[in-house]
């Protein structure tokens, strides 16, 4: 074969290939360039569904090359705090993590630096397939919505080890009353810790399902509306409760990460813990523990018939360096495809209704029972994760929680608490 | 110098004076208007300024109920200081008189006390945590040679030493300040100056009538909430102490080298015991060496951070520093305003351990 006829077919070769790879690529259009997708998910279950959905965008779009830049830290602490200086020096992420509710309309869509996601909602038919009060909470009063979600978590679950109860002889308690005057004393009696806290963030984790308890759905929801009045009786007895629940727990908190916390629970060194979903993940993947015998769940004491809820969901910042390609990702993110790869993994529900929850494969007994509550219970948002009260209330209300934790003193903590209200949200 | 000479110098120190101008005093300018400021986060997302708000933020700090965090970290610092610079200047006493004895490789142990300097703080707090763990670590030292395991919770313990009430502060400071006076008074009468003696015995005597009447509680009324020395601040101590006792017997031991050896031998054959040598020779010959650890060591723990961070996490309070308050107010809380108050406090409290000391040396070089 001469040279010249070598090299022609070379060529031909390489349109061929060309052509196949375009046409393969139907999807992708002309998306391309860098992504950079900013979130808070470091490991366990959380990161591992993060890759799986970037391998899964990274098979429907080639010729995006996706950044993933996670900051670690709980709750997103420390992620929030680099977001911040970040946008602030004009230089967004394309697209970025951000709870549904308070976090992201009191701080992104109030300064606003956030795009509306409106015909994302409209062209993939998403206002149908989504929850009313989900969306709700991702939009302003003018009916924008600002964000894709893609899971739920529920933040009122107390999980405890059913043999564990049988042999200290305890039931899991219906209200708190129940559990501080009966479950506490007879627990404490057999030398064993009633219910595992940790760090900080944990207590007020507590404090929200102490609160829900107490107050009730209706009652609960008010305290973030102005309905119900911080200086009420009924708030008293919020904290009240809370300091009995407190003395009925481990006094080394501060020391205890969640993991931590609920990993005393299946050591059989406490009876209880108070803490969101994300532990069925933690029991499930990383302890491989069977539900309903290695570990079982009901409604924190009081809140049966409530849902705390709190959902993680991106967004799209104004100037996002790469606008198109964050657009395809959000699209891909809400689809059922997409929450089904990613809340198996996570350990979370689906927020569209469209995925296939029923498969129980995919979710297992404990989700398919949460995904009931979540059809059927009353929605309330939590303060410990963003849904209400985020920034400045948050934060003040954290440090109050630390000085009740020292001090225990109900007045000055509720006094403290409704100066801190009037001055976030009074005038 | 020539005139020429004096021209290459300006110009070779002027990169140094621009960027310290901007980087250093400038920041330090920016962080003071903001603190007189209620910048936030949405506010300068938006691109706004915040509005001039005078001391609004400062009085927020040392009166709010909101602030009480504030307070107990402020409290909190100055017994974590006390304690850290005693642990240390005692410790590396201690270390630089043993290795002084002119013992055998002596070099392997100097290199060995001084090896956790070369650590950073947050592998210092890693490392201390697990020792302090409850159920683990230093509690069960004891268990080693028989005896029953401890349980002291170290950094989570609650319990304070010292209370006392917020609302007297005032007066409490002004007692601190009528002890230097009454000390200056008497250094003042051993040297003879009568004159300055008398004045400084009736400022005294004068400040004490002031508490005596209550006046500076009056003057300055502040909230009424109980504070104290948090006992979990021991092992802080412990850790940093751990980590800059080596450091400090370096200093010693350069002063100790200093010394000599005629001194010595001139108060033996005077009669003086060996600890009499100590006493009267070396402590006071030491003296310059111990000013300038207690600076160098307290404004390592006026601004500590990492070790108390990796140590205690993010809320435990009777551990809390004005510097880890003064991240979660700016950064977490977005309250930039407030975040900058508290820094230019920190920035205050440094100042002054630091500028009288900066102050007499370049009195004394300029001498």
């Amino acid at each position: 074969m001469s040279n010249r006829k070598f090299y022609a077919l070379l060529l031909l070769t390489a349109v061929l290939l060309t052509l196949g790879i375009a046409s393969l690529s139907v999807h992708a259009q002309d998306v391309s360039g860098d992504l950079e997708i900013f979130s808070w998910w470091v490991g366990g279950g959380e990161a591992a569904g993060l890759e799986a959905l970037i391998a899964r965008f990274g098979e429907l779009y080639p010729d995006v090359n996706v950044i993933n830049s996670a900051v670690a830290g709980g709750s997103g602490v420390n992620a929030q705090a680099v977001l911040s200086s970040r946008m602030q020096g004009g230089d967004p992420p394309d697209t970025f993590q951000v709870h549904a509710g308070s976090e992201l309309n009191d701080t992104w869509v109030a300064a606003g630096v956030m795009e509306p996601l409106n015909f994302i909602y409209e062209e993939e038919g998403w206002t149908e397939s989504y929850p009313e009060g989900l969306i709700s909470l991702i939009s302003d009063a003018e009916g924008n919505i600002y964000s894709v979600p893609v899971n739920i978590h529920r933040s009122n679950v107390m999980w405890y080890v059913p043999a564990n109860l049988e042999q200290w002889g305890v039931t899991v308690p219906a209200t708190w009353e129940e559990f501080v005057t009966t479950t506490c004393p007879a627990l404490l009696a057999a030398d064993v810790t009633p219910l595992a806290v940790g760090q900080a963030w944990t207590q007020m984790h507590l404090w929200e399902s102490v609160a829900l308890g107490v107050l009730g759905p209706e009652a609960y929801a008010g305290l973030w509306t102005g309905d119900t009045d911080w200086a009420s009786a009924e708030v008293t007895s919020v904290f009240e409760t809370y300091g009995q629940v407190l003395a009925c727990s481990n006094s080394d908190r501060d020391g205890l990460s969640w993991q931590d916390a609920s990993q005393r629970v299946i050591n059989g060194e406490a009876a209880f813990n108070v803490m969101g979903d994300w532990a069925a993940g933690y029991f499930l993947v990383d302890l491989a523990l069977e539900p309903g015998v290695g570990f079982a769940w009901s409604a924190s004491p009081g809140t049966e018939g409530a849902f705390l809820m709190l959902s993680d969901t991106f967004g799209l910042p104004v100037g996002a360096p790469n606008r198109e390609a964050a657009v395809a990702w959000l699209r891909f993110l809400g689809s059922a495809e997409a929450q089904d790869i990613f809340n198996p993994l996570k350990g979370s529900l689906p927020a569209n209704t469209d995925a296939d929850i029923e498969n129980t494969e995919l979710y297992n007994a404990y989700f398919q029972d949460a995904y009931t509550d979540w059809t059927t219970n009353a929605i309330v948002g939590s303060l410990a994760h963003g849904a209400v009260g985020y920034g400045e209330f948050k934060d003040g209300f954290s440090n109050i929680l630390a000085v009740f934790a020292t001090d225990g003193d109900v007045a000055a903590a509720q006094a403290i608490a409704v100066e801190l209200w009037n001055e976030v949200y009074g005038e | 110098m020539s005139k020429a000479g004096r021209i290459t110098a300006f110009f070779v120190l002027l990169p140094s004076i621009v960027l310290l101008a901007i980087f250093v005093y400038g920041l330090i300018w920016g962080t003071l208007t903001t603190s007189l400021t209620d910048l936030e986060r949405v506010a300068a997302l938006r691109g706004l300024p915040g509005q001039f708000i005078g001391a609004e933020n400062y009085e927020r700090l040392v009166n709010s109920g909101l602030e009480r965090r504030f307070r107990i970290d402020m409290v909190n610092t100055v017994f974590f200081t006390l304690s850290f610079i005693a642990a240390c200047l005692a410790s590396g006493l201690g270390l630089a008189v043993l290795i002084d004895q002119k013992i055998q490789f002596e070099g392997v142990f100097r290199t060995i006390f001084l090896f956790p300097m070369a650590l950073s703080f947050v592998v210092t707090g890693v490392v201390w945590r697990w020792l302090f763990q409850q159920n683990s670590g230093l509690n069960v030292l004891p268990t080693a040679i028989g005896l029953p395991a401890g349980n002291f919770s170290w950094h989570l313990s609650q319990d304070k030493l010292f209370t006392f009430n917020w609302a007297d502060v005032p007066n409490i400071l002004v007692m601190v300040v009528c002890g230097l006076v009454i000390y200056f008074a008497l250094n003042a009468y051993m040297k003879k100056k009568s004159q300055r003696a008398a004045f400084l015995a009736a400022v005294a005597f004068l400040l004490l009538m002031l508490v005596t009447f209550n006046v500076p509680n009056q003057a300055a009324p502040l909230r009424s909430e109980e504070h104290g020395f948090n006992v979990a601040l021991f092992s802080i101590t412990i850790a940093a102490a751990w980590q800059m006792s080596g450091y400090t017997m370096a200093m010693y031991l350069a002063g100790l080298r200093g010394i000599s050896d005629d001194l010595r031998e001139a108060a033996r054959v005077d009669g003086a015991t060996e600890l009499g040598v100590y006493r009267h020779i070396v402590l006071p010959l030491l003296q310059p060496i111990t000013l300038s650890a207690m600076i160098i060591l307290g404004h390592i723990s006026l601004k500590i951070f990492d070790l108390v961070y990796t140590i205690g996490g993010e809320n435990p309070l009777q551990i809390d520093m004005p510097g880890l308050y003064m991240y979660f107010v700016t950064f977490r809380s977005g309250d930039y305003g407030r975040g900058a108050a508290i820094a230019t406090i920190m920035l205050i409290m440094v100042a002054i351990v630091i500028v009288p000391y900066l102050a007499t040396s370049l009195r004394k070089e300029r001498n």
